[in-house]
């Protein structure tokens, strides 16, 4: 659909690889944290920041800016990776994660950090945030959208379903939202767990705007993203098809890796791997 | 004595304060009929907005639309708005400190027939526990309006709760209303007696038939359970050496739990509980449901008895 620079998208796959060596060295620095999630997000995290979502990182508080809701908190350190890049903070704070004292808190917190728009880290409720920021934005004739970054675990949970009814009854049609649909969880496969699926039916037949891509196809983010932009009197719900530790060849489909890091051995190696893409 | 239901002060105090708050935006979960928002959404249909049956969403929403720049008000019952979503207050309202009003009504075992599904006994433990939370409980319809004007000056969490019932004016329009602080309504030097919500009017009435017995009650009206006005506490103690404390909650989390916290940790005296003793409660009309649990005047009267005879 869009018709993209090739150096641009180049550039924003080679962010994305960027963003993915931040993540493992921050929970290897950490000692914990979620890697799976944030690999496979990071795509996503990267077009998101870098290219679709209106925000100046050296006005962070303008009114202006797009809002960003990380509704499956536990990927902070792709959130944290993107802030730094975007020139929020000093790359060098993401070595903090996790630590006493830190901003970057194990799930982000508005408090500690003021770019986090909503502290978050409690599945199923980055949806219902999204429709009451985008309620405003209606009420003050804003322009601004919501952009919300889902798991696909959590969509067990019955808020989303509460606040899917709302944003489509309302016509929040300034949301877009996606589902990092890498199929694994804590305990395993999603659909062994607790079946979430026909997801993209399920939205659809819940009155949203239902796009399906492939969630580390950079140019197909960015269309969604447009696509989402065009559509009117409803939200859309972008079902990203990832694969969870996306970019680290042991740790691709690996639910060990949801929230575990790299043994220093596999940081060597995942940092070798992620350094070849670049 | 007049009589008048909180909530009615409330869903006209919601409609004049929107005259000019444009920002104040109201949400309810399918009952704002009788939490008395309905009063707001008729005055300012695009400023109001029903969530169904969906407390979860509702909180969470308000928390959206504060991050947004929006004074929120959410309504709904207190067994619901507290019970139903305190994770989501916890999450996306109080963590993330954010300037969203829950105030509930339907709190406590005067919602009668409905029984104890309906009758929340539990909101005051729930909502205090949390940190930034602010906790007001007010006494009459007249101080209603003063403590709603007054979270909607106030940044931060707030949590009021009111019950269903039509209860005693106590105070007057003139009287002062601050966050934090409790207010005297009657002195006395044998013994305490610390009232919240309507339970207040229960204290008043032990005090007038305790007087009768030559016994001096001082009244005091806990409008706000967090922070808890220590110092009016300690004060009052120091000249009555005694505390009755009395709420329409469980006697687990609430009034008594926070004074006997304070008391314990600063200046020990005899004291009692008047509450509903960690139970459930059950259908029933009001008065019968006060009377069978404990919860009337006549009770803090015989409490205040017992535990001046401990001094």
């Amino acid at each position: 659909m869009g018709d993209y620079d090739v150096d641009i998208i180049k550039e924003l796959e080679q962010k994305a690889d960027l963003i993915r060596h931040h993540v493992i060295d921050m929970t290897c620095e950490a000692g914990s944290g979620h890697p799976g999630g944030s690999l496979s997000s990071a795509d996503i995290f990267t077009a998101l920041f870098f290219q679709v979502m209106r925000h100046d990182p050296s006005y962070p508080q303008w009114d202006g800016r797009d809002r960003f809701v990380l509704s499956k908190g536990h990927c902070a350190p792709a959130y944290y990776a993107v802030l730094a890049e975007s020139g929020y903070m000093p790359v060098d704070e993401l070595w903090s994660l996790r630590k006493l004292g830190s901003r970057l808190q194990g799930h982000p917190s508005r408090t500690m950090l003021p770019y986090v728009e909503m502290s978050t880290g409690s599945l199923g409720q980055g949806l219902s945030v999204s429709n009451g920021l985008a309620l405003a934005f209606k009420l003050d004739g804003s322009d601004s959208r919501v952009y919300c970054i889902c798991g696909d675990g959590e969509m067990q949970s019955g808020q989303n379903w509460e606040a899917g009814m709302f944003a489509a009854h309302y016509g929040l049609d300034n949301i877009t939202a996606f589902v990092d649909r890498n199929r694994l969880q804590i305990d395993g496969c999603t659909e062994d767990v607790m079946a979430i699926d026909p997801i993209a039916d399920k939205w659809k037949a819940f009155g949203w705007h239902v796009i399906e891509i492939d969630g580390h196809d950079m140019i197909q983010i960015l269309d969604a993203c447009q696509e989402a932009i065009a559509t009117e009197g409803r939200p859309t719900m972008v079902i990203a098809h990832t694969t969870k530790g996306k970019g680290v060849s042991f740790m691709e489909d690996n639910a060990g890796f949801h929230g575990k890091c790299c043994t220093p051995e596999e940081r060597v190696q995942a940092c070798k791997e992620l350094e070849g893409c670049q | 004595m007049k009589y008048m239901a909180q909530r009615d002060a409330y869903g006209d105090t919601l409609v004049r304060l929107g005259q000019h708050r444009k920002d104040l935006v109201v949400l309810d979960a399918d009952l704002s009929g009788s939490t008395k928002t309905g009063k707001f959404a008729k005055a300012c249909p695009d400023r109001f907005f029903n969530c169904g049956i969906a407390e979860q969403n509702m909180m969470s929403t308000a928390a959206g639309l504060a991050a947004g720049g929006k004074l929120v008000f959410a309504s709904t019952f207190a067994v619901f708005a507290t019970g139903r979503c305190w994770d989501q207050i916890r999450q996306s309202i109080t963590y993330p400190d954010m300037n969203v009003k829950i105030v509930a009504t339907h709190a406590g075992i005067t919602v009668g027939g409905d029984g104890a599904s309906h009758q929340c006994l539990e909101d005051l433990a729930l909502m205090s526990s949390l940190p930034r939370m602010t906790v007001v409980v007010p006494t009459d319809a007249v101080e209603t309006v003063k403590a709603i004007e007054a979270i909607a000056e106030h940044r931060g969490p707030c949590y009021v709760r009111m019950g269903r019932s039509k209860v005693p004016v106590l105070t007057d329009e003139d009287d002062p209303f601050e966050i934090g602080r409790a207010t005297l309504l009657r002195e006395g030097h044998d013994i305490s007696l610390i009232g919240t919500g309507q339970m207040v009017a229960a204290c008043m009435e032990a005090a007038e038939s305790l007087a009768a017995n030559g016994i001096s009650a001082e009244v005091i009206n806990m409008s706000t359970i967090k922070p808890l006005d220590t110092a009016t506490i300690a004060s009052s103690v120091a000249s009555t050496g005694c505390v009755v404390t009395a709420e329409e909650h469980n006697i687990i989390g609430g009034l008594g739990s926070h004074v006997a916290s304070f008391l314990v940790e600063s200046c020990p005296v005899p004291m009692e509980r008047i509450g509903v003793r960690d139970r459930f409660g059950e259908s029933g009309e009001p008065e019968e449901l006060l009377e069978k649990y404990g919860l009337t005047g006549h009770h803090v009267a015989e409490a205040a008895v017992r535990v001046i005879g401990r001094k």
